[in-house]
């Protein structure tokens, strides 16, 4: 198939569309409408359903109801309508019932503004609703990647019974790019074992969330957890750039990771010997890759368009043993690539200390680089 | 190879349009390219922006702080973007709707009445085009051609009997960018 000029929410839209989905249910909010109004005339064009529901509230539990029978089924939103869909998640996490979400996030807390940001991360990573529960989380940095992604979500949620988010900030869903879409698959609707889809002549199935019974409901998060461990085991994605000899590493995901991507190009002109990881997968993270990377660097340095989310899982994989820099554009600020190099210079020249708060320390920076008081 | 373009003017003077164009040619020359707009309220009546990035290889931030070809199609984008552009660059400025002199001297200014040239060509909003084509003269990887086939390739159907009058534009602006580049000092 040749590339075409896509827009990454209207590709989203299509490349859902293609990989089967058969019902969507959403209500719009910047910067992610353009895939609601996408599928407002594709789905029906195509006999499946689309619903505007009345708020993100209806959206979600529309996906909640039509996912236990089975169906490919997603909603799409940004950052506060992804806050009212907390609850429906938990709910559709603790029924183990497959279910894609695409969160285009600006820029928060509250109703922030329109601008790209990563600042949900914590939500989508970390869980967000209530209970305890795994749930697969996609960073694309790009139109082709945000294409791709959207396929495996579907596959992802099902295989595992799973919510499958992917999460992008709204500079990709706004950008053009070149991209190929994948053929059109046929809707296969499987006969999942669990599925509630009439009961003609076999067993009546339930779905639910409710476990009065502790024990039962032990067993039950003891199952999500022991599904997660496969999950972790099998899907951990990520795209590396320049690490052979890397004596400096970037962690980057999304926009902030491709922004990287330019600084590091730039420092390794000018001998620099820095690398870069873009983590595909924020959950599960590629706490591995990370690990033993930190045996050949001497510094790692985490960009985020937030003030420091996935920081903490860095820290996590690289437990002390070497030097964790941050640098971080929150409330919808989206870095340009010399920020990012002036950060691997201070790196190479030192002198890093294991032991100091890196969020603090940017901090300090931030209110100096922006010339403004600290209050 | 890599080149970084920001096409700034008032909503409504075409400048995503142009932007698109541009990209649309670039991705069937067969390089890598992104288009990224200003998106959100300023859109509506302000001005807006869009960058183009284009390169053959894999594309990092698709947003440029100092770029080495911008296009200014008003006065607020002139004074935005003379100063953000990169030293050696080329600014591609709508004489039409500017009325001072560029202040730096270490940069290509090429100024392109493009209100009047469209105007003469029947279609005021043909402007956009018009610029397109100037700035082609620092952007050697595109040629005239390679954007009359990008419109007649990815221009809606019903748009299609506007062809000709975009060629025109395109090139009017090339041609006077040309003879305007001879006079700008490097």
């Amino acid at each position: 198939m040749p590339k075409e000029l896509w827009k990454g929410n209207e590709a989203i839209a299509e490349a859902a569309v293609r990989a089967g989905l058969e019902a969507y249910f959403g209500y719009p909010i910047t910067p992610q409408t353009e895939i609601l109004e996408y599928l407002s005339r594709r789905m029906p064009e195509l006999g499946r359903a689309f619903v505007q529901a009345e708020s993100e509230l209806g959206a979600i539990n529309m996906v909640y109801g039509a996912a236990c029978t089975g169906a490919r089924v997603m909603s799409s939103s940004s950052s506060p309508g992804v806050s009212l869909m907390m609850e429906g998640l938990s709910y559709i996490a603790g029924t183990e019932i497959p279910a894609v979400l695409v969160n285009v996030m600006r820029g928060g807390p509250g109703l922030g503004n329109i601008a790209p940001a990563q600042s949900d991360y914590n939500q989508a990573v970390r869980g967000g609703g209530h209970g305890d529960y795994p749930r697969i989380v996609l960073a694309p940095a790009s139109v082709q990647e945000a294409i791709d992604l959207m396929a495996l979500s579907f596959d992802l949620a099902e295989k595992y019974r799973m919510i499958a988010m992917m999460i992008l900030d709204g500079s990709v869903g706004q950008m053009m790019e070149p991209a190929e879409m994948p053929a059109m698959r046929e809707i296969r609707r499987r006969d999942y074992e669990w599925a509630v889809n009439g009961a003609m002549n076999r067993e009546r199935r339930i779905l639910t969330s409710i476990y009065l019974n502790p024990l039962d409901e032990e067993k039950t998060n003891l199952r999500l957890a022991e599904r997660w461990n496969e999950v972790k085991t099998n899907e951990v994605r990520y795209k590396e750039y320049f690490l052979d000899d890397a004596k400096y590493v970037v962690v980057g995901f999304g926009t902030a990771g491709r922004v990287a991507l330019s600084a590091v190009r730039e420092a390794r002109a000018h001998g620099v010997k820095v690398g870069l990881l873009r983590p595909i997968t924020v959950s599960p993270f590629p706490y591995e890759a990370l690990n033993q990377l930190t045996g050949q660097v001497e510094a790692f340095l985490v960009v985020e368009m937030n003030a420091g989310q996935m920081l903490d899982d860095v820290q996590l994989a690289v437990r002390g043993r070497v030097p964790v820099e941050f640098y971080g554009r929150p409330g919808g600020v989206v870095p340009f690539h010399d920020e990012i190099l002036d950060e691997i210079r201070r790196l190479v020249s030192g002198p890093l200390a294991v032991s100091s708060n890196p969020r603090d320390s940017w901090l300090t920076r931030m209110y100096r680089n922006l010339k403004i008081a600290v209050p | 190879m890599q080149k970084e373009i920001i096409i700034a003017g008032f909503g409504g003077q075409g400048v995503l349009f142009g932007g698109q164009v541009l990209a649309y040619a670039a991705m069937d020359n067969g390089l890598n390219v992104t288009w990224i707009p200003s998106y959100g309220p300023e859109m509506r009546g302000g001005t807006a922006n869009c960058t183009v990035v284009i390169a053959d290889r894999e594309i990092g931030s698709p947003l440029v702080k100092n770029p080495p070809l911008a296009v200014a199609l008003n006065l607020p984008s002139f004074d935005k973007y003379e100063e953000m552009l990169a030293p050696g660059g080329t600014l591609v400025v709508n004489q039409s709707m500017v009325d001072r002199a560029p202040k730096r001297n270490d940069i290509h200014v090429i100024f392109v009445p493009c209100n009047e040239i469209a105007e003469e060509i029947g279609d005021r909003r043909l402007l956009n085009m018009t610029a397109v084509g100037a700035l082609l003269t620092a952007l050697p990887e595109i040629k005239l051609e390679d954007l009359e086939k990008a419109l007649e390739n990815h221009l809606p159907e019903k748009h299609k009997k506007l062809l000709p009058k975009n060629f025109e534009a395109l090139k009017r602006g090339f041609v006077h960018a040309q003879k305007e580049w001879d006079k700008v000092p490097a």
